[in-house]
């Protein structure tokens, strides 16, 4: 191993310590000494704690203040037009609570109130139409759970390992259960007589921010399970996810669920916008460009340990956690490597996968204390694996930025430290 | 429903809880002058185009003064904004510059998100002439028409972009799930795992300590100290007036600017953008850069005779809309006062 390594992380490094420390008086009480923690009065379990009325509305109790959305200033030019990533290593579970969870924005998160918003469906339908937000609350509504993730999720890695936290390298991720109308409810109440065959139209969605990031989604999949939502894992989205209406377009990527829905229009070709062809296309190696690449490909990724979640606790019994997902279906299977790839063991999952959504995995095991590369691959309903980094290279080539679903590698080291790394 | 309606189309809207033709009578007709007001997009064969026309040399005028203090002059891009001019022949390098003129396959697409989305900050304020020289002006600047190009709703159509035939449509299907399938191996699936790269060597990973306030480390604060120094070190032999104010705080502030450098130029060189120049801002008056277009409310406010201080700065940069309402900045505010007296320190630090 390389010895002229600069430390990974140094909040890692020093979690990691002050963990170890922490591990080592509880091992002294083991040895014999009693632990004042039990043997004393605490004041907390003396003194009375806090009233009902302290927080009307609560967040997380401070020790948890690093569980946060996280930037990286350098990718882009300005924080308005950006992206934050989910804290997905200090997450359990599959779903994503709406404060932690990633923010993209192309001018910025916008202040709409219900008063003010209004939803239009034109273009070849019947009648065009008008909604209040009032209207979409008497429609039929559903709840469903699904992963919504950026195109660019991972996309840093294509060149090579880069980011030194799954935070970093899969954040671009969140996962809720919403609220909403399904969008062919609201297309059958403007009426799709005038758009004739159905197979070859299109809906272009926008947004009321001042970007609008329009999108063209086909009419079949609009048709199908796209959900006009407000709200999200029970209550009114967060003003970052689109408060208060935005798109959810299961399985596909993030861009096309668009916030702050303002627009519906039937249309009869993709309108090509700027972020259906300058971005969100994926260059191949010959220079030419995939387009359309709606559907996130099956991906996992282990979240602990991992760089900002490293081993404190020495060798003995431990719990290898991930999450896995794929825009295609259900999760059936996640595989986990201790070494790099050359044997593999299949994982439990926390429950039967949902379609679509985040799927949690766990590997009981053992650690020996000796190096480990952790690497996790998904497999889902469709029968899809997938892919190494060197695969999707020889298929692609590295001029891509999007859709980058590789295996991720973590090294471990004996002191429980982990680093982002890529092997052959 | 259509008769035309495919199999599986069919299938689903019948599945489907909302029947075809069972409606719910909710929502209003839309009138004409609020889908024209709100369907603005533009189709890659035009339609959707409003009439109007505007040549390079018109362009190139409202690209200076709209465009290029992100964009830059000859639209190659200022810092990390977009570049948007050249990089052809380099879509098949491992960093491919993708720029409108290199890689954007429809001119309906520049027209419909320059109309739309732009500039940043004051979206759908140029008008479709505007739009027209604006977009005559970014196909000039890639070299794809010459200076006496005038572009209109007219000859549209006849310009084909030159990477119009550049995308295929995903095929990923065909080219990578048929093998990326199947009973993966389990065991000896490879005869070793070497590391052949570490993220650690390029240390590009956002220092995690910063943004939380519940760690304070020893090693957070050396670095803090250590920049400071060097800026100290730069600002004492720039301006003596620095010595006042606290490096480190000035240092911060330079960051955050970041947030207005969109708008505005600070120190040697600047010039007025879509904000004015910030150069001796503190405690100057109100509305006091010439030949800066100020709006009314700021107009009103150096007539009353007001001068920028901590107080009024702080105030405006908190909340600017609130502050002096009417005014044209967009910025919606800094949320931290941590952040407020950072800038306001880096402010004074170019005291003009």
């Amino acid at each position: 191993m390389d010895d002229a390594l600069k430390a990974p992380s140094r909040r890692a490094f020093l979690k990691g310590t002050a963990a170890v420390a922490a591990g080592s008086v509880a091992g002294a009480a083991a040895a014999g000494t009693p632990d004042p923690l039990i043997t004393e009065v605490q004041d907390w379990a003396s003194a009375t704690g806090a009233g009902v009325d302290e927080t009307p509305y609560g967040l997380p109790i401070r020790f948890e203040a690093d569980v946060v959305r996280r930037n990286v200033e350098w990718l882009t030019a300005s924080p308005i037009s950006s992206i934050n990533f989910t804290p997905i290593h200090a997450l359990d579970g599959t779903i994503t609570p709406q404060g932690c969870a990633f923010e993209r924005h192309h001018s910025g998160a916008i202040e709409l109130a219900k008063e003010d918003y209004r939803l239009m469906i034109n273009g070849l339908v019947d009648t065009p139409l008008v909604f209040t937000y009032e209207d979409l609350e008497r429609f039929p509504r559903e709840n469903h759970v699904y992963f919504c993730e950026c195109a660019a999720n991972t996309g840093m890695e294509w060149a090579g390992a880069q980011l030194n936290g799954v935070q970093f390298t899969h954040g671009m991720i969140h996962n809720m259960e919403y609220t909403g109308v399904p969008l062919r409810a609201l297309l059958n109440e403007a009426g799709l007589d005038a758009a004739g065959d159905l197979s070859d139209k299109w809906v272009y969605v926008e947004g009321a921010d001042a970007s609008s990031n329009g999108r063209s989604i086909p009419m079949e999949k609009a048709l199908d399970d796209v959900l006009v939502a407000f709200k999200a894992n029970g209550e009114a989205l967060r003003m970052e996810h689109g408060y208060p209406v935005r798109l959810v377009v299961p399985g596909w990527e993030g861009n096309m669920w668009v916030k702050w829905l303002r627009r519906i229009e039937v249309t009869d070709m993709a309108v090509e916008s700027r972020e259906e062809t300058s971005k969100y296309t994926d260059v191949l190696e010959d220079g030419t460009a995939r387009k359309w690449t709606w559907v996130m490909d099956a991906k996992s990724v282990i979240t602990s340990p991992s760089p900002q979640s490293p081993i404190t606790h020495g060798p003995g019994p431990m719990v290898i956690s991930g999450l896995a997902w794929s825009g295609h279906g259900k999760i059936t299977r996640v595989d986990v490597s201790k070494d790099g790839g050359i044997t593999w063991e299949t994982a439990r999952l926390g429950k039967q996968g949902d379609t679509k959504a985040l799927t949690r995995f766990y590997l009981d095991t053992e650690w020996d204390g000796s190096d480990m590369l952790l690497q996790a691959r998904a497999m889902d309903e469709t029968g899809y694996v997938q892919p190494t980094k060197a695969q999707l290279r020889e298929q692609r080539g590295e001029n891509s930025v999007y859709h980058n679903n590789c295996i991720q590698t973590w090294h471990i080291k004996p002191n429980g430290e982990a680093e982002n790394v890529e092997v052959s | 429903m259509s008769k035309f309606l495919n199999a599986s189309i069919a299938a689903l809207l019948i599945a489907s809880p909302a029947l075809a033709g069972d409606k719910l009578g909710l929502g209003r007709e839309a009138l004409p002058e609020e889908i024209a007001a709100w369907d603005v997009d533009v189709l890659p064969d035009g339609r959707g185009l409003p009439e109007g026309r505007g040549d390079v040399f018109t362009g190139e005028e409202v690209f200076a003064a709209a465009c290029a203090s992100c964009h830059g002059d000859f639209a190659e891009g200022v810092d990390n904004w977009p570049v948007l001019a050249g990089g052809f022949d380099t879509l098949d390098d491992k960093d491919p510059v993708k720029t409108v003129g290199s890689y954007w396959p429809y001119l309906s697409t520049v027209w419909d998100y320059v109309h739309r989305s732009m500039p940043f900050g004051a979206a759908q304020t140029l008008s479709a002439d505007e739009t027209y020289a604006i977009v005559a002006y970014i196909l000039y600047s890639n070299d794809l028409v010459d200076d006496d190009f005038e572009l209109s709703h007219e000859n549209f159509a006849e310009f084909t972009m030159y990477n119009a035939d550049g995308f295929i449509i995903d095929d990923r299907a065909e080219t990578e799930y048929a093998i990326w399938s199947g009973e993966p191996c389990m065991t000896n699936c490879k005869d070793s795992a070497e590391i052949t790269m570490r993220a650690s060597v390029l240390d590009v990973t956002p220092d995690v300590e910063e943004d939380s306030a519940s760690d304070a480390t020893a090693g957070s604060e050396t670095q803090t100290a250590a920049v400071a120094e060097t800026e100290a070190e730069e600002t004492k032999t720039e301006e003596v007036a620095v010595a006042a104010l606290d490096p480190a705080l000035v240092a911060e502030g330079e960051k955050v600017f970041k947030k207005c450098s969109t708008c505005h130029q600070i120190g040697e060189g600047a010039k007025n953008r879509s904000g004015p120049i910030l150069t001796g801002v503190m405690g100057r008056s109100f509305g006091g850069v010439d030949g800066y277009r100020y709006s009314k409310v700021f107009k009103a406010a150096a007539e009353e005779g007001r001068v920028w201080d901590d107080e009024s700065m702080a105030a405006f940069l908190t909340k600017p809309k609130a502050y002096l309402k009417g005014t044209k900045m967009s910025f919606p505010g800094l949320k931290k006062d941590s952040e407020v007296a950072a800038i306001i320190a880096y402010l004074k630090s170019f005291d003009g």
